[in-house]
């Protein structure tokens, strides 16, 4: 199992959880999990066409996945998973 | 970092006697202190991130600072924009700003551009600065502050919030990453709400604007580890700090190896931004505020859909029907097809998309209310509260 930490935007897609454990072997099998469990985040993460979304990205621990094998990345036991989408937010 | 070709500066009594306790650290000192007159950095934005970010950069002796914002202070700004006071409601933002500054640190040589950062300003604008500090609230306003850094070799130090959430980080610099290496695209509008939209904790931009302020201070020192190839996440629910590493990427289209953006661009363009309100409205039909009053006074058959969140349905409503916009698909046959509704969220974003959600489950009789319960508030009834 894996730990995907849910960023605060995103968690009212997930019933308020802070991360979900989720199964899976490469980081692709554990998001797709994660979007089973919890499908309106769909939407947030992926395109109509099922591709990430380029202003979302996925770290493994702390290494971003675009210099590991993106969603083909290997997962151990207990690896963290971090949703990092962007957010604009500042001044008004 | 961040030095100047004028002359050596010197410190005068007043001065030391204010700075002392810089001064006896040895990693500030007079050497240290004297940089930091000599420094020159440029906030964009005074508001939740550029108020903590300004004091703290005034107070700590940067010598120029330099802020940009063309906003007027609002009621609603004061929750967490502390370097505006009540009696500033109404002033522009660099004049209660610059009365503050000035109040902390007589010796700040302030320069206010009451002006909106665009493409064809930034760069002139950035020139007589060292070091630009990021506040701004949206998008396109970011990819230029980050474009024009890179441009320019000025580092772009970088705080952005929402909600519970902070991010921070050092960009732009030599040999690090930029923000386009981190996110090569922005969201398409409407996917992400904004903090008018979305709230933000009050704490949070103070937390963030500080940490932003301690990244220009050690960048004018020279000292310590700042945040370049690293992107702190900050979760104030949590309170749990993150840290991620950020690499600078080969093919960035601004930073990369081959850049493909060499000057500035049309940033509302790249953001998917058009009419200011062609996003709002988009084609969904839609009722103002006054004809709804005198509809519903005539006692027609209108069915009002409010959907907003259930905590803002506590601050005020109009009596409609609550269902969250997010509730909505699962909820849609609460509703019936064959009467006529009016739609309505805060401002008018969120029922936009309701409208057309609706639209395509097959209603036909539906409308946007313009403005929301806010422009409710504005021109029928003042006694419904604005948030």
């Amino acid at each position: 199992m894996s730990k995907i930490h849910i960023p605060t935007p995103l968690r009212q897609y997930v019933g308020k959880q802070a991360s979900v454990e989720v199964p899976g072997a490469t980081v692709g099998e554990a998001m797709t999990a994660l979007v089973a469990q919890h499908p309106d985040l769909r939407k947030h993460l992926y395109t109509e066409e099922g591709k990430l979304r380029a202003f979302v990205n996925l770290y493994v621990n702390d290494e971003d996945i675009r210099y590991l094998h993106k969603e083909a990345t290997a997962l151990k036991e207990g690896d963290n998973i971090s949703i990092v989408p962007s957010i604009a937010g500042g001044a008004v | 970092m961040a030095t100047t070709t004028e002359l050596p500066v010197t410190l005068n009594k007043d001065e030391i006697l204010r700075y002392s306790r810089h001064l006896i650290m040895p990693e500030v000192g007079m050497e240290g202190q004297q940089k930091l007159k000599a420094a020159r950095v440029l906030c964009i934005g005074t508001g939740g991130l550029g108020s903590p970010l300004a004091l703290y950069l005034a107070a700590a002796g940067v010598g120029t600072l330099g802020l940009v914002d063309f906003d007027v202070v609002d009621y609603t700004n004061l929750q967490r924009q502390i370097i505006h006071s009540t009696a500033d409601v109404g002033r522009k933002k660099l004049d209660s700003a610059a009365d503050k500054l000035k109040g902390i640190n007589p010796f700040l040589n302030l320069r206010t551009f009451d002006t909106k950062l665009s493409s064809a300003n930034a760069m002139e604008l950035f020139r007589d600065f060292d070091i630009i500090a990021d506040g701004t609230d949206n998008f396109p306003t970011r990819y230029l502050v980050n474009d024009a850094c890179v441009l320019s070799g000025k580092p772009n130090v970088y705080g952005s919030i929402f909600r519970f959430e902070g991010q921070a980080s050092v960009f732009a610099t030599e040999d690090g990453p930029c923000y386009r290496c981190l996110y090569p695209e922005p969201p398409p509008p409407g996917l992400v709400p904004s903090c008018a939209e979305g709230g933000v904790l009050g704490i949070l931009p103070g937390l963030v604007g500080v940490m932003q302020a301690t990244e220009v201070i050690k960048l004018i020192l020279g000292i310590g580890e700042p945040l370049i190839g690293r992107l702190l996440l900050i979760d104030a629910l949590g309170m749990q700090f993150r840290e991620l590493k950020l690499r600078k990427n080969p093919d960035c289209p601004v930073c990369g190896t081959h850049p493909t953006v060499t000057k500035l661009i049309d940033y509302n363009e790249f953001c998917g931004i058009r009419g200011e309100e062609k996003s709002v409205s988009n084609g969904v039909p839609e009722i103002q505020v006054e004809e709804l009053k005198r509809r519903l006074d005539k006692k027609e058959d209108l069915f009002v859909l409010d959907v907003r969140e259930p905590h803002e349905y506590q601050i005020c409503n109009i009596g409609g029907y609550l269902i969250p916009l997010n509730d909505l698909p699962k909820r849609v046959n609460e509703l019936d097809s064959s009467r006529e509704i009016v739609v309505h969220c805060k401002m008018g974003g969120r029922s936009a998309k309701a409208v057309a959600f609706l639209q395509q489950a097959g209603f036909t009789k539906v409308h946007n209310l313009a403005g929301g319960i806010t422009a409710w508030s504005d021109r029928v009834d003042p006694k419904v509260p604005k948030y």
